[in-house]
């Protein structure tokens, strides 16, 4: 899970990681109030930051210095609600302006290739560390962590020097770098970057930026759920998850059905390959129910999958591994009785295909219950042109 | 001779008296696998019935391993006690450790895998999050149902387990030496290229099967890997094409951030190495068939 910008913040204060005074606000005349009582502290100038998950803020318009509360309501204005990359601003961060005399680099992260931990850490940080990496690589230190041994004083210290950091601000950067660390391990994060990493005329240093991915698998030990954002959610994902079904909706008109994360991305591609004869059908969603099947998961993941309002057709693509087909097939059976019953009655096409632990005795079932809206294909790739054929030819929900 | 897993392999299972441990031990010693024994530090001395052998509990690894022999470790100690499981494995010196469990936190694999490097690599971590080691005909180490396939000369390394039992059910009429499923998640012990060299190596494998999938920088690593090392013919499959941008798709490791990392990036780095890609599942099996044709 990424964290917003104030959520991180939040955490960086936790840690004691330095951070300017700040507040989160909703509406334009949240953003004045906290400006006003920043003022009446004797610091009125503020910045007023889009708090969405993608970068480019700056140059979208998404962050604008403001001088006073009138000033700040107005820039919260024009920002709240804006559009950037896809995401809608739904709050912005209001930070007490600082005055800044360098702008660094730090972070920690997973480092795939080495399956190990990582620290980046550069003296020139602000601009778009991907830039500097391109123009100026030697600018940019990695040093390797171990998981065993982690951050101590003398590590932080080692990551400080080797990113150039001046004397005047390693001892501190340093300590804010131990920080971070215990930060990283504690909250089992995956990425804790600040960029950037201040230094103020006054000597002082201040994460005045951050950016935290936390790892979805260390759930059940930590409170990440806080975290949680409902605003950008889609719906029919957070019911499926509700439902702990592993559901992720996209763009098309296929809806899926599959056993096993592999399989079901696979899927997802036979069927855009399929769709690009049929004037570009694409799959609506991924929907992994695992192994198992009992009807009432596959009854579960089939309501998910047609309420979606673009899903004109639906694919369950099901290799019986562990999973026997004649139990998917059961499951199937049961489902669309399962959804009659509740009055949400199956008029979609599903096109189904059987394969592997006793596909006979599922394809069987199937052809006995002889339900009208069951197609049975006995290949993927025929499976998935068949669902493709079916969602073009099938008029657009509502027309 | 198959890789990694042998018709002598002896196998313990690491919480043998859960309910997965117990299901899919009872599976492994139908396929004919020798399952030995396994531990529970909790019911040390006691016995666990599967198809109706008594399989002897153990408190430790080093304990079962001294008592029976054993020289695999199959894991499925749920993801809360699956570090201190593996830890456990790598200080008894197993020489091999399939780790089935998912959803370990990341930090607690970078935790273990950094503890097998320091030990010097004494035991082979497969896993986490995979479906285990199949060598058809001789044993099954794992989740990988064993009657969906038969023995023969190709052998699978792949991170995904379904489109792993995919690939061997519609290549079971030419079979294979042995199936790897190394798993999807972001730090893993057994790489495609271990395999891929193990397979080079290994006189019963004519043909080798790679199957990757979206996020990370394996397969184009691996490709490298092929171009220099690797003369045997491999046959590539990549998934997710589809898949947007900063998604997971149900594997911890299946997720695109930045630009490396894309399937079509894959596809090209393996296509670079003479490796055929195919673009189904069944396209990559009819590419496999055609190359055994010949062998």
């Amino acid at each position: 899970m990424d964290l917003f910008e104030y959520q991180a913040k939040e955490l960086f204060a936790e840690y004691g990681v330095p951070v300017p005074k700040d507040k989160v606000a909703d509406t334009a005349e949240d953003a004045r109030e906290i400006t006003a009582a920043y003022a009446a502290e004797g610091t009125p100038q503020v910045v007023v930051k889009a708090q969405v998950k993608t970068g480019g803020r700056g140059k979208a318009g998404g962050v604008k210095l403001a001088d006073g509360p009138v000033d700040a309501y107005e820039k919260a204005q024009r920002i709240l609600g804006m559009d950037i990359k896809g995401h809608t601003v739904h709050k912005v961060l209001i930070a007490e302006a600082t005055d800044i005399k360098a702008e660094y680099y730090l972070s920690f992260l997973l480092d795939r290739a080495n399956r190990t931990f990582m620290s980046i850490c550069s003296v020139e940080g602000g601009v778009e560390i991907e830039e500097v990496a391109h123009s100026n690589p030697g600018a940019i230190a990695r040093i390797p962590v171990s998981p065993l041994t982690g951050v101590d004083h003398a590590k932080a210290l080692e990551i400080i020097k080797a990113g150039r950091i001046p004397d005047e601000a390693a001892e501190q950067a340093a300590l804010l770098a131990e920080r971070l660390w215990a930060m990283f391990t504690d909250e089992d994060a995956t990425l804790v970057e600040v960029n950037p990493m201040v230094l103020t005329p006054d000597g002082r240093v201040l994460a005045l930026d951050g950016k935290v991915t936390l790892d979805d698998n260390a759930a059940y030990r930590q409170d990440h759920g806080r975290f949680a954002d409902a605003s950008a959610t889609d719906p029919i994902e957070a019911r499926a998850k509700e439902k702990h079904l592993n559901y992720v909706k996209l763009e098309g008109e296929v809806g899926i059905i599959g056993n096993g994360a592999g399989l079901v991305m696979s899927t997802l591609d036979v069927v855009a390959y399929a769709g690009e004869q049929f004037g570009g059908i694409r799959p609506a969603n991924f929907l992994d129910i695992g192994g198992g099947a009992s009807a009432e998961v596959m009854a579960n993941g089939l309501e998910i999958v047609l309420s979606d309002p673009s899903v004109r057709s639906v694919f369950v693509n099901v290799f019986g591994g562990i999973t026997a087909c004649d139990a998917v097939a059961n499951g199937i059976v049961s489902a669309v009785a399962l959804l009659t019953e509740r009055g949400e009655e199956v008029n979609l096409p599903i096109v189904v295909r059987l394969d592997g632990n006793r596909a006979a005795e599922g394809r069987a079932i199937l052809q006995e219950a002889n339900l009208p809206v069951v197609e049975q294909v006995d290949t993927m790739d025929g499976a998935a042109r068949r669902a493709a054929e079916l969602a073009a030819a099938a008029p657009a929900k509502g027309a | 001779m198959a890789i990694f897993l042998t018709a002598e392999s002896r196998i313990l299972v690491q919480g043998i008296t859960g309910s997965e441990g117990r299901k899919h031990g009872a599976r492994m010693l139908a396929a004919g696998s020798k399952v030995v024994g396994g531990t529970n530090p909790r019911k040390a001395g006691q016995t666990v019935e599967l198809n109706g052998t008594e399989i002897p509990v153990f408190g430790t690894v080093a304990d079962t391993m001294a008592a029976t022999g054993a020289d695999v470790s199959v894991v499925f100690v749920p993801e809360t006690g699956t570090k201190t499981a593996v830890l456990e494995a790598i200080d008894a010196e197993i020489p091999l450790c399939i780790v089935i469990t998912e959803g370990i936190p990341v930090h607690d694999t970078a935790e273990f895998w950094a503890y097998a490097c320091e030990k010097g690599n004494k035991t082979r971590i497969v896993g986490p999050n995979c479906p285990g080691i199949a060598s058809p005909g001789k044993s099954n180490a794992g989740i990988i149902p064993a009657d969906i396939t038969s023995e023969g000369r190709i052998g699978l390394v792949s991170k995904s387990g379904t489109l792993t039992y995919q690939m061997m059910y519609e290549l079971r009429d030419i079979g294979f030496s042995t199936a790897v499923g190394i798993g999807g998640d972001p730090i893993i012990g057994t790489t495609h290229i271990d395999c891929l060299r193990a397979f080079e190596e290994d006189p019963e494998t004519s043909a080798i099967v790679m199957i990757g999938e979206i996020g990370g920088d394996a397969e184009e690593r691996a490709a490298a890997f092929i171009e220099q090392n690797v003369t045997k013919p491999v046959v590539g499959y990549v998934a997710g094409f589809t898949a947007p941008e900063g998604k997971t798709m149900g594997h911890a490791g299946a997720i695109i951030s930045g630009s490396s990392g894309t399937a079509q990036a894959k596809k090209e780095a393996l296509e670079k190495a003479a490796v055929r890609v195919g673009k189904t599942p069944s396209e990559t099996a009819a590419l496999v068939r055609d190359i055994m044709r010949t062998r």
